[in-house]
């Protein structure tokens, strides 16, 4: 995978990691007005960078990406692979 | 239901294969501690348990313990993968090799293979929750030994992301108990709440 993939990689995982972890801290927290506004705006963010690996690499969110012919969900490599990964 | 995602929570980049450690770190994948345990553990927990807030927090936690079990898998996978027979035969991981190659099973390191046994449901809310503080103690520890372990950077990193989770699943769960203790209307009493039985030979008496 080239540079650009690895790189926008990395920040689709970065904002995941800030979703997750606002959402669970609202799960506990459900009148925090400032994290929930925190956590909208990431969502946001979240649908750019899903929709431009999408548009430039292929498909990473299995019910929400586009397709091109031929079906392309078959397409290497996989997250458990040493090639999916970006450096820390 | 669920939704797959093609990228791993947390990167797994592990140069250096290391058959040895593998079947250390298999722990967390099929062990009494294990990320399987826990999401199997949370995720049934959740159909009996009350007030919103810590039946979102087992559903969701439940949910990202999945992602850390397939991160685990990875390590696994990535420190077998380029390893020579003769390196799996010195460096201990002989005895996995005979029963599973270079696959990803889910076992416990000393080798028992991955049982129900390791967690309980008793939808009984304030016994489950405190049953998930305890895990999530249980798995911070086991990552420290297992850091304890290694030296290599790639391995390392990804085993303290996972320790740091734990940490905060604690707190969470921690938070949600407190919600539950109010709901039940006992907040001081760190027991559980007086079953049905015990309520009505009061007003017997």
């Amino acid at each position: 995978m080239n540079n650009d993939a690895m790189n926008l990689k990395r920040e689709i995982a970065g904002t995941h990691m800030m979703l997750e972890e606002l959402q669970l801290y609202l799960n506990t927290h459900p009148n925090d007005r400032n994290a929930l506004a925190k956590r909208n705006a990431f969502v946001k963010q979240m649908n750019i960078l899903n929709d431009e690996y999408n548009k430039n690499f292929g498909m990473i969110n299995q019910d929400a990406s586009l397709s091109t012919y031929p079906w392309q969900w078959i397409d290497g490599p996989w997250p458990w692979e040493y090639e999916a990964n970006f450096e820390i | 239901m669920w939704s797959y995602d093609k990228i791993l929570q947390y990167p797994i980049k592990i140069k250096t294969p290391n058959p040895g450690l593998a079947t250390k770190i298999i722990s967390q994948y099929g062990g009494p501690d294990g990320e399987l345990a826990a999401s199997l553990r949370y995720l049934s927990q959740r159909f009996s348990m009350v007030t919103p807030e810590a039946i979102a927090t087992l559903n969701d936690i439940g949910t990202e313990e999945l992602a850390h079990l397939e991160m685990i898998g990875t390590m696994v996978h990535q420190l077998m993968k380029n390893a020579t027979v003769e390196e799996i035969e010195s460096s201990g991981a002989g005895a996995y090799y005979t029963d599973h190659g270079r696959g990803v099973y889910p076992q416990a390191a000393s080798g028992t293979p991955f049982t129900a046994a390791f967690l309980q449901v008793k939808g009984d809310p304030i016994v489950d929750l405190t049953e998930d503080l305890a895990a999530e103690q249980k798995a911070r520890g086991t990552y420290e030994w297992l850091i304890n372990q290694t030296d290599d950077p790639d391995v390392l990193e990804p085993l303290k992301f996972l320790r740091e989770r734990e940490v905060v699943h604690y707190q969470r769960f921690g938070e949600a108990l407190r919600k539950v203790q109010d709901y039940l209307q006992e907040p001081r009493l760190f027991i559980m709440p007086k079953p049905d039985f015990l309520r009505s030979n009061e007003l017997n008496r």
